[in-house]
């Protein structure tokens, strides 16, 4: 009997096995009836699953199920139906001239589609995923282009880019004035503020508006326009919007000026489809300003 | 094994052990002189000063010793508790400096400033470093102290070996170092959990195969008639770990004096090794491991006893059959056959009722002493592990069944459910067992404050919910985000659309990380306030090798 008080636990009223390690004893409690009927169900589950799936290597092949399920054959009838859904009219949108896409609305929201989708992937990280740019990444929301904002315009840069290393890419850069000696740092200062001025921003005291104009006439209305309006042919940005690329502080002009701009805009021809660069200027036309 | 006279010889150990020391300093000279990268350089020279330090720490402790410490003093163990104290500490200190980068890497994701533009403090070196540093550092050096203890407490016998024990903690934790270092500068085999190179891998299947050597040869001595179930898991998790290890990291070198090598596994094979491999690790590592000290310290701290012997050996042998076919569930709707994703997913759901098994037992071996929840907050902790152990073996079944799969997979929700796991179960069961642990190795009469535990346990616990709630709501939204298509076919959302609403979950999961390392400060305050000015424990009998201890 005192093996049997031994192994007696009052506290559950349950026996232990009668071993004991550094004090610790375990009980005799069988084991609890939901955890074995539950354990069985899973087994029997996954017995039926191996049933009706493909569920163990052979010598050679797999034992297929009876549904015959394959994830390749999945896959391949929801690209059917997605092909149901939109094939031909992708072949429509990659074939028709880039004014009659907007005049269908069909085809207009296909293409809107697709380009939202594209941009996302491909052009948020530079231009934000709602197109409003950032310092150096033009915004594509307001009607201010360096390229020009027509279909054409915008799918000719969208396909080769700006200074992209592609032959038909736009070339043209903001020269280093500073860097490359044209200009002196006091004469970069004043231009600058001239700069400021045609956007109807204050100056700097002590500025000389004459000598401003000249500076700016003698280097950079060939370019920009004897008004600052600037040449989209170019990628010359118009100077008189107050709509700005890099900033229109006069430390930010002076570092344009000094060592010039030569953002990239990379060629998407070739890494997307001309469907989708097609859909993709549609896109960015309808963004906003398109002209 | 030493001729019992008057005369002091070196064992066969230490002679041996010196002498391959001896060797490793000049092979690590010839390594750094013909080094083809910096960072193997860097580690030739770690490796040369260790092994230097290790032949002094031999001869020292040779001239210093009269004899080798006594198996029994008074016919009761001589218990070795040195190398437990180190791996204790580490431990704590590994577990700080693992829960600090997380924290850093979790706010980087909310802020990416915060990388700094450096290469060593990006977010892809800095990632591994947190994984290693908590899973294998902190996790891996609380194993190495609690299966030390346990091993020796339940089979009366003082540890086998007598420099093998040192060299298992010290040479796991230069492991950790090499590993550690090599992930900021870059060195990485790019394997997940798995990252360290060739010669680190090499370095610890040697330090590995000691272990498992030790903690067999232990139970091989032992005293009890019988196993204490908590062994069974250890021996489970090292002999499993072993073979994932070899399995997983066969390479070839680019040069024997380089960093690089290469995987001898490719393609498909390839992912199919790795998540064998990371599965596994969870399951024997981060599971088995720490069921194991779930075994002995909620019984002990309980002073209950365990709740079932049966469940115990039926869910520990399920467990160990069923775990191993799971891994192919972190590769449904990829390149792997359709059978082996039913494999990986149909064992995954058998393995429920075995994972719950031990929660079963964790848990209702408080029968009858629930009571102290109440008042013992280390207890409690425990308990609310073994709590959080059932949730996450319920989620991860629930989340290797391919259709919520489809939804979970490659998101938070998957992070959300590893640090439910992780936090929950392996950081508060590492906790109790270490509040448990650290007064008894350093015969304290008890912790320096319990007030401190309480707080520890609030503060983590809040942490951990506000973790895991802000990952499964930004997992399950991501998850929505990606599958939304319009009636076009086209994605709703772009990627980068799906990151910008991420921000604000990604700032409360910082939140919840931030509290939980806080908590871990709080611990190792009072840890080290226990060990500095805890009253000694007066008569000890048991314990009275700590004397002895001194000299090792």
């Amino acid at each position: 009997m005192t093996d049997h008080d031994d192994n007696f636990d009052h506290a559950t009223g349950k026996t232990t096995t009668g071993h004991s390690w550094d004090g610790i004893k375990e009980l005799n409690t069988p084991l609890p009836r939901w955890w074995v009927l539950t354990f069985y169900a899973c087994i029997v589950w996954a017995v039926g699953y191996w049933i009706v799936y493909p569920a163990w290597p052979l010598l050679w092949g797999y034992t297929t199920g009876v549904a015959h399920y394959s994830s390749r054959a999945d896959v391949a009838v929801e690209l059917a139906n997605l092909e149901k859904i939109r094939g031909d009219k992708m072949v429509t949108l990659g074939a028709a001239p880039l004014a009659d896409i907007e005049k269908d609305p069909a085809l207009l929201a296909l293409a809107r589609a697709r380009g939202k989708t594209v941009f996302g992937d491909n052009c948020a990280p530079c231009h934000g995923s709602g197109g409003a740019g950032a310092k150096g990444f033009p915004n594509l929301n307001d009607d201010d282009w360096l390229w020009g904002g027509s279909l054409e315009a915008i799918h000719k840069t969208i396909q080769f880019g700006a200074r992209s290393g592609h032959a038909n890419a736009h070339e043209g850069a903001m020269l280093a004035f500073g860097r490359d000696g044209m200009l002196k740092k006091p004469e970069i200062v004043t231009v600058a503020n001239f700069v400021r001025s045609l956007a109807g921003l204050p100056t700097a005291a002590g500025y000389k508006a004459e000598a401003g104009q000249k500076l700016f006439a003698d280097n950079c209305a060939s370019c920009h326009g004897d008004a600052g309006k600037g040449n989209p042919e170019m990628g010359a940005p118009n100077l008189t919007d107050n709509i700005w690329l890099y900033g229109s502080d006069e430390a930010t002009i002076v570092e344009t000026v000094t060592n010039g701009r030569t953002g990239v805009m990379p060629a998407w021809v070739g890494r997307l489809d001309p469907a989708t660069i097609k859909a993709l200027t549609v896109y960015v036309h309808s963004l906003g300003g398109g002209q | 094994m030493q001729p019992n006279n008057d005369v002091k010889w070196m064992t066969a150990g230490e002679s041996g052990l010196a002498g391959l020391f001896t060797l490793a300093v000049f092979l690590c000279i010839i390594a750094v002189a013909k080094a083809e990268d910096a960072p193997f350089a860097f580690h030739a020279t770690l490796a040369g000063f260790a092994s230097l330090a290790a032949v002094f720490a031999i001869f020292n402790r040779y001239f210093d010793r009269a004899s080798l410490p006594p198996q029994e003093i008074n016919g009761r163990p001589n218990y070795n508790f040195g190398p437990i104290k180190f791996a204790s500490f580490m431990a704590m200190f590994w577990g700080i400096a693992g829960f600090t980068v997380g924290l850093l890497i979790a706010l980087q994701l909310a802020w990416p400033a915060l990388n700094f533009d450096l290469p060593w403090t990006t977010f892809g070196r800095l990632r591994p470093l947190h994984t290693s540093a908590v899973v294998f550092a902190f996790g891996g050096n609380v194993l190495l102290a609690t299966s030390f203890y346990v091993v020796q407490k339940t089979c009366r016998v003082r540890l086998a070996g007598d420099l093998a024990p040192w060299f298992v903690v010290l040479g796991y934790n230069f492991f950790i170092l090499i590993a550690g270092t090599g992930y900021l500068l870059g060195v990485t085999q790019s394997k997940e959990y798995a990252e360290p190179e060739w010669y680190a891998d090499l370095w610890l299947t040697i330090v590995w195969v000691t272990y498992l050597l030790v903690f067999l040869l232990t139970l091989v001595k032992r005293k009890e008639p019988h196993i204490f179930v908590a062994n069974w898991f250890y021996l489970a998790f090292i002999v499993t770990i072993a073979v994932l290890h070899l399995g997983n990291n066969p390479a070839l070198p680019v040069s024997v004096f380089g960093s690089k090598s290469y995987v001898a596994w490719g393609g498909v094979q390839d992912a199919m090794f790795q998540w064998w491999y990371g599965h596994n690790a969870v399951g024997f590592f981060l599971t088995a491991g720490f069921l194991a000290i779930m075994y002995y310290f909620i019984p002990k701290r309980a002073e209950r006893p365990v709740y079932s012997y049966r469940l115990s050996i039926v869910h520990f042998w399920a467990i160990i059959f069923l775990y191993i076919w799971a891994g192919p569930h972190h590769l449904h709707y990829t390149a792997l056959p359709d059978w082996a994703q039913t494999l990986g997913m149909t064992f995954s759901i058998m393995l429920w009722m075995p994972s719950w098994g031990g929660m079963i037992n964790g848990l209702m071996t408080l029968s009858g002493a629930w009571d102290k929840l109440r008042t013992d907050p280390v207890l409690r902790m425990l308990v609310v592990s073994v709590a959080f152990y059932g949730m996450a073996t319920f989620e991860g079944p629930l989340m290797s069944i391919k259709v919520v799969n489809s939804l979970s997979h490659y998101t938070d929700w998957t992070i959300g459910h590893v640090h439910s796991g992780a936090l929950g179960w392996v950081g508060f069961v590492s906790f109790g067992a270490l509040y448990c642990l650290v007064p008894w190795i350093w015969q304290r009469k008890e912790l320096y404050s319990l007030r401190l535990v309480n707080w520890h346990f609030w503060v983590a616990t809040i942490g951990i919910v506000l973790y895991i709630s802000a990952m499964w709501v930004s997992g399950i939204l991501q998850g929505l985000m990606w599958r939304a298509y319009t009636s076009l076919g086209f994605l709703e959302y772009s990627f980068i659309e799906s990151v910008e609403a991420m921000h604000p979950f990604y700032i409360i999961r910082a939140l919840g990380g931030g509290l939980f390392l806080v908590g871990a400060l709080i611990m190792a305050f009072n840890l080290w306030m226990t060990v500095r000015v805890g009253e000694a424990e007066s008569e000890v009998p048991l314990s009275s090798g700590a004397t002895l201890q001194a000299a090792e």
